[in-house]
C-alpha cells in the first residue's frame, strides 16, 4: 500500500529529528544558547545597572530603562535571528544536491514519497524548529530584560512571529540554494544572501537618520527584496512604536530600533514570497537528475 | 500476455549533448533475473535510473507494470540499489529497514525486519549503527533495504562490488530466491562470472547502445573440441559437439589413441569481449 504524502512527509521530519538527536545537534544548540542567555543575563544587568547611575538629570528627556531595555533586548533579537537563520541553514545543508552527491538521497527518492512532498518535508521540519528555537530564546530574553530591568516591550507577540517567519524564510532560501549548490557553496550563498539582507535593514537604517531618501528607499526595496530582514526591522520596530519623546526618536536612530512598521502588506508578502522560493526549489528538484 | 515488468523502449538519453544511451530497447518479466553488462560509461547506471524515476530520458519509453517509470505507483513496486550509496551512519540496521517500511507503506513490521537481515546474514548485528558496519555489510544492508515491502521489480546496480566471495554466494543465493518468489530482477555487474550463474538473460551494452542479448548459453557459442591422444593434446578450432564422434573415428582410424575429449565453449567472458571491442570506460 502506498503510504499518503503527509505520513510520508511526518517520516521525514521524524528522520530529520532523530537524526538532530542522536547526533547531538540539539543538545549542543541547547548548551550554547544556555551560554549565550546566561551572557546576555550578565549583560543586562550591567547595563540596567549603568543606566540608573546614569539617569541622574536626564531622566525627564530620555528615559534610561525605555532607552536600555529596548536595546539591549534588540540586540537579542539581533542574535536570536542569527542564531535561528544558523539552525535553519545547518538543518538544510546539502538536502537536495549535497545528499545527492553522497548517494544519501537516492534511496529515499526512488520510495513512493515524491520530490516535492521530500522538499516540502524537510523545509517543514527545518522551519518548525527554526522557528520554534528563535521563539523559546525571544521569550528568555524577554523573561532577563524583565527581571533585570522590569522593562518590556511595547509589543510583545509580534517580533516574536516576525523572527518565526524571518527563520523560515531563511530555510526555505537555504533548500532552493541546496537544489543548485553542493554543500559548501550552498552555505556561503545562503549566508551572503543573509549578510545582505541585513547590510540592507542597517542601509535603510542609516537613511532613515540622514534623511537620505535615495539610501532610505534602496535599502528599503533590498529589506523587501529579502524580507526576512524586513520581518526583524518591523519587529525591532514593534518593540518601540509606542515610545515616544526623545526616547523614541533615539531609539528609531539606533542601530536596533527599526524605522519601519510591518504593514499588512509586508506580511502577506513574506508567505507569497516564502511560497514562491519554494516552488521553484520545487520545480528545480522535479527536473534534476540524481 | 502478461506485461513485462520493466518495459523499456527507443530509451534515449543525453547529458548536455553527451549521448548516454542512444536508444535502448528492454523486456524484463516476472521471475526473470537479467544481467546488464558493460564497460564503465556504457550507459547502464542510467539506464536503472531512468527506470527508477531518478533521471529523465530524453526520449523513449520506460514503464514499471505499464506505469511510466519514476511515477509513485511504478516506484510503489521496485526497490533499488544504487551503485554509490551511502545511509545515514547514526541508524541501526533495524531503524534503517522500519525507515524504509514507511516510505514504503510496508506492514511487514518486525517480522520483515528480521527476515530480510536474516536473509543477507546480518541478523545478528540488527542494532549495529550502520557507520561501525564494514562495507561489505553496509552493501548486504543495501540489498535487504531494496527488498523492503516485497518489490515486484528489484533494480540492482553493482550491488557485490564490495563483498567478498562468502558475501557473493550470500547474494547469488538472495537473487535466485527473490527470483523464485516471481520478482523481476535487472542486475548491473562487472562480474561476468556472477552474471553467467545466476543470470536467465544477458544484455550487454556498450556507447549507449544494445550490442547483444539472449540466454547466457545461447550467446557462448561453440569454442572447438579439445582432444588428448597418445601424440599429445589437438584443439579443433570451430568444430561443435556434434562433431567429435566424427573428430574421435577420424583420429582412431588414424591409428591414434584417444584418452580424453572436451567440447569447449566460448566464455560469456569472451563473447562479452568481442561484443565491446576491448572497450573500458
Amino acid at each position: 500500500m502506498t503510504p499518503s504524502p503527509l505520513r510520508s512527509a511526518i517520516t521525514v521530519i521524524g528522520l530529520s529529528i532523530q537524526e538532530g538527536i542522536r547526533r547531538r545537534v540539539f543538545l549542543a544548540v541547547l548548551v550554547l544558547t544556555l551560554g549565550f542567555l546566561a551572557l546576555y543575563a550578565l549583560g543586562a544587568h550591567f547595563a540596567f545597572q549603568g543606566a540608573r547611575e546614569f539617569a541622574g538629570g536626564e531622566e525627564k528627556i530620555l528615559d534610561p530603562k525605555a532607552f536600555t531595555g529596548a536595546t539591549i533586548f534588540g540586540l537579542a533579537m539581533f542574535a536570536t535571528l542569527f542564531l535561528g537563520a544558523v539552525l535553519a541553514v545547518f538543518l538544510t545543508l546539502g538536502a537536495v544536491r549535497g545528499d545527492a552527491e553522497t548517494g544519501l538521497l537516492q534511496p529515499l527518492v526512488v520510495r513512493p514519497i515524491g520530490r516535492t512532498t521530500m522538499l516540502l518535508a524537510r523545509f517543514s521540519g527545518a522551519a518548525l524548529l527554526s522557528a520554534a528555537y528563535v521563539v523559546l530564546v525571544y521569550f528568555a530574553a524577554w523573561g532577563i530584560t524583565r527581571a533585570t530591568g522590569q522593562w518590556s516591550p511595547d509589543h510583545l507577540f509580534g517580533p516574536a512571529l516576525a523572527l518565526a517567519l524571518g527563520v523560515a524564510i531563511v530555510a526555505a532560501l537555504s533548500l532552493l540554494a541546496s537544489t543548485l549548490f553542493s554543500v559548501t557553496a550552498q552555505g556561503i550563498v545562503v549566508f551572503m544572501v543573509f549578510g545582505a539582507g541585513l547590510t540592507a535593514g542597517l542601509l535603510a537604517q542609516i537613511g532613515h537618520a540622514i534623511h537620505s531618501d535615495s539610501l532610505h528607499e534602496i535599502g528599503r526595496v533590498a529589506s523587501w527584496a529579502l524580507p526576512f530582514e524586513g520581518l526583524y526591522a518591523a519587529g525591532l520596530h514593534a518593540l518601540i512604536s509606542n515610545t515616544s519623546g526623545l526616547t523614541g526618536v533615539v531609539l528609531q536612530l539606533g542601530p536596533f530600533g527599526g524605522s519601519e512598521a510591518a504593514g499588512p502588506g509586508l506580511i502577506a508578502w513574506a508567505f507569497a514570497y516564502m511560497l514562491g522560493v519554494l516552488a521553484i526549489a520545487a520545480l528545480a528538484f522535479s527536473r534534476r537528475d540524481l | 500476455m502478461d506485461v513485462p515488468v520493466l518495459a523499456i523502449s527507443g530509451l534515449r538519453k543525453s547529458y548536455r549533448g553527451q549521448e548516454a544511451l542512444a536508444g535502448i530497447d528492454l523486456e524484463v518479466g516476472a521471475g526473470e533475473l537479467v544481467g546488464l553488462l558493460g564497460p564503465n560509461g556504457a550507459g547502464k547506471s542510467t539506464l536503472t535510473k531512468i527506470a527508477c524515476g531518478l533521471v529523465r530520458p530524453s526520449a523513449g519509453r520506460a514503464e514499471v507494470l505499464g506505469r511510466p517509470a519514476g511515477s509513485p505507483p511504478a516506484r510503489a513496486v521496485l526497490g533499488y540499489l544504487a551503485e554509490l550509496f551511502r545511509f545515514p551512519g547514526w541508524c541501526s540496521a533495524d531503524e534503517l529497514l522500519r525507515l524504509h517500511q514507511r516510505l514504503a507503506g510496508s506492514s511487514g513490521g518486525a517480522a520483515e525486519r528480521a527476515e530480510l537481515l536474516e536473509l543477507v546474514g546480518l541478523g545478528d548485528v540488527a542494532g549495529k549503527r550502520v557507520e561501525a558496519m564494514s562495507k561489505g555489510m553496509q552493501q548486504r544492508l543495501g540489498i535487504a533495504q531494496s527488498l523492503v515491502g516485497s518489490p515486484r521489480l528489484l533494480l540492482l546496480d553493482e550491488p557485490t562490488s564490495a563483498l567478498d566471495p562468502v558475501g557473493r554466494r550470500i547474494v547469488r543465493g538472495l537473487l535466485e530466491e527473490v527470483r523464485g518468489r516471481g520478482v523481476a530482477v535487472l542486475l548491473n555487474s562487472h562480474l561476468l562470472s556472477e552474471v553467467e550463474l545466476v543470470c536467465d538473460r544477458v544484455a550487454i551494452i556498450a556507447r549507449g547502445r544494445l550490442i547483444k542479448a539472449g540466454r547466457p548459453e545461447e550467446l557462448a557459442g561453440p569454442g572447438g573440441v579439445e582432444v588428448e591422444t597418445g601424440s599429445g593434446v589437438r584443439v579443433f578450432e570451430g568444430a561443435a559437439r556434434e562433431d567429435a564422434p566424427r573428430i574421435v573415428g577420424e583420429l582412431v582410424a588414424a591409428g591414434e589413441r584417444v584418452y580424453r575429449v572436451e567440447v569447449r565453449h566460448s566464455s560469456l567472458e569472451e563473447v562479452y569481449l568481442e561484443a565491446v571491442g576491448g572497450q573500458t570506460g
